[in-house]
């Protein structure tokens, strides 16, 4: 199959050429002892009888920008919507495995859903702000979780705004509706919304796929300005934005249908010297 | 040859423009004609008095008020009814479930049953079963099943609509679906679910058929929802049918009756476009 894919992908590969086979054993956890946000055990994911994600298990690290790398279908999306159990949302998706968060698996059904998702933001790839004014999207998940003192809802709208660049440029038309800003400004607006609860760690699903060279810049910018507070993890499909803002990479592939997980590390490590074949073979480009 | 063709006789276009050019022919016709025989004698007092000599002279200040509370008692029972079930259909029920399947045939089913056929069940449920005997509740009520399929079809339509971006963005925020639903959903969907009101508020203000049997023939004022009113429409169908002399006053009913559809309808567009203006949407329908 990889043969396949190299030879029509490039040309260039004699068509005798042989890719290593994909390791099968769950991809080594490196810096077991580091403080993890996510401990990610034997996770599989199916959708009724079709599996997209077998034994990944790997830790995602606290502060930091974890960056998955891997072709499209390899199930990074999904893997990325279990660590806030978005998956609950999705029609016949099925979870298994253990995704602990401290010493609680966020899988037992004694976990709030509703309070993760406000501890764990996620953001789409493309921009989703409800078309509604700019206020009115910020306010909504603060009257969902709670907060209902007007001068607190006013305070939190600003920094989130601020936290993200949006301020100077919308304060004075915070009545306008969302869907007349730029698609970076819906984008950076999306992360506002989610900044506005305050939470712990950011799931962001492509964010920039939908989006210009200059706004993908701010929002790497911004990436960059939240690993200070955030844990940040992060799909790309660009190897050069996970170099760039990625402290961690992991790469997921695809074999026989399903995604898995074939190596993780500190981003550098990763990218200079990757200890997989298919992970030397992807990051030079030479297969994709 | 090109100034030959800018004028050459183009068959195609004549087609084209034969459809349009005689459905408004025959709009304006019939408007034409209604405000050529009625117009005359419209005045305000035509609107506030009480029929006289059995609607020939008078006006028809009753039976504005009988007409609009049989629309205002079929869509307040309507309206909340539609929501839930369109809610249901779109939102909790798996689409292709048997259990909605059966529930859809069925309202497609009900939205093409004539409107006779409703004023007899009106008639024999609500009148006779229940005891409502001949009253605006009966009318309400039976127009409001009458245009219950159309409305929770369109609401369901409209809640279908809705990008599921927006419920995965309000999942992805820890709302709960409920909230989801509220504060998300049916806002997003408002300007589609204000289409099925109009098109119910539509049907049901020139409803004559299903009010025949259930709301009754009485032009006097109504005193509560359990007394009997004459609608619009009935009245209009009387004076044409069942009073000698009486059709120049079916014609200036008629115009209020024009009137008020095209105000429902004019209102119900500002609205939704003034919706869709503080949404972001470009106003459109």
């Amino acid at each position: 199959m990889y043969t396949q894919l190299a030879e029509t992908r490039h040309g260039h590969l004699g068509p005798n050429l042989e890719f290593p086979e994909p390791p099968c054993r769950p991809a080594r956890i490196d810096g077991q002892a580091r403080d993890l946000l996510w401990r990610v055990s034997d996770l599989g994911v199916h959708y009724g009888r079709k599996t997209v994600l077998s034994s990944v298990s790997i830790g995602l690290p606290k502060g930091k920008v974890t960056a998955i790398i891997g072709p499209s279908g390899c199930g990074k999306s999904t893997f990325l919507c279990c660590l806030n159990r978005l998956s609950d949302s999705m029609e016949g998706c099925c979870v298994e495995g253990r995704i602990m968060i401290g010493s609680q698996d966020i899988r037992s059904p004694s976990v709030d859903d509703i309070a993760l998702r406000r501890r764990i933001g996620y953001i789409f790839q493309k921009p989703n702000p409800f078309p509604m004014s700019i206020r009115r999207n910020l306010e909504l998940p603060l009257k969902a979780h709670g907060v209902r003192d007007a001068a607190e809802i006013g305070r939190r709208i600003e920094s989130s705004l601020v936290a993200v660049g949006l301020w100077s440029e919308v304060k004075d038309r915070l009545n306008a509706s969302a869907l007349h800003l730029s698609g970076g400004q819906q984008q950076r607006l999306c992360i506002a919304r989610a900044l506005v609860l305050e939470p712990e760690a950011l799931l962001m699903d492509e964010p920039c796929s939908a989006l210009d060279p200059i706004a993908t810049g701010v929002i790497e910018d911004l990436i960059h300005s939240l690993r200070q507070r955030l844990t940040i993890v992060m799909v790309t499909h660009n190897l050069n934005q996970a170099k760039r803002v990625g402290d961690e990479v992991a790469l997921f592939w695809c074999r026989d249908g399903f995604g898995y997980l074939v190596e993780t590390g500190p981003a550098q490590r990763v990218f200079e010297a990757p200890q997989d074949e298919l992970t030397k073979l992807y990051i030079s480009g030479r297969i994709c | 040859m090109i100034e030959r063709s800018r004028f050459r006789f183009d068959g195609h276009l004549l087609l084209v423009w034969a459809a349009p050019l005689t459905i408004t022919a025959i709009f304006v016709w019939i408007v034409g004609g209604v405000l050529l025989h009625g117009l005359d004698q419209l005045s305000w007092s035509y609107l506030v008095e009480a029929p006289r000599r059995a609607g020939r002279q008078g006006g028809i200040g009753p039976i504005l008020v009988s007409t609009l509370l049989i629309v205002s008692v079929c869509l307040a029972v309507a309206i909340p009814l539609a929501l839930g079930a369109a809610l249901l259909l779109a939102e909790f029920v798996p689409r292709r479930s048997t259990g909605a399947r059966i529930v859809r045939l069925s309202l497609d089913v009900l939205a093409g049953v004539p409107s006779i056929v409703f004023g007899l069940f009106g008639s024999a449920f609500f009148c006779s079963l229940l005891g409502l005997r001949f009253s605006i509740l009966s009318g309400g009520l039976t127009l409001a099943c009458m245009i219950l399929p159309v409305l929770i079809r369109t609401i369901e339509q409209s809640l279908r609509g809705v990008p599921n971006a927006y419920r995965m963005g309000a999942a992805a925020l820890g709302l709960t679906r409920t909230r989801a639903i509220v504060t998300v959903l049916l806002p997003v969907a408002a300007p589609g679910v204000l289409v099925g009101v109009l098109l119910g508020v539509g049907r049901a203000v020139a409803e004559t058929a299903a009010l025949i049997f259930t709301s009754g023939y009485v032009d006097r004022m109504p005193s509560s929802v359990l007394d009997s009113g004459r609608a619009l429409s009935v009245h209009i169908f009387d004076l044409s049918l069942n009073v000698p002399g009486g059709d120049a006053a079916a014609y200036r009913a008629s115009i209020v009756l024009l009137l008020l559809l095209m105000l429902i309808n004019g209102g119900m567009l500002c609205i939704h476009s003034l919706l869709k203006r503080v949404m972001g949407i470009s106003a459109q329908i």
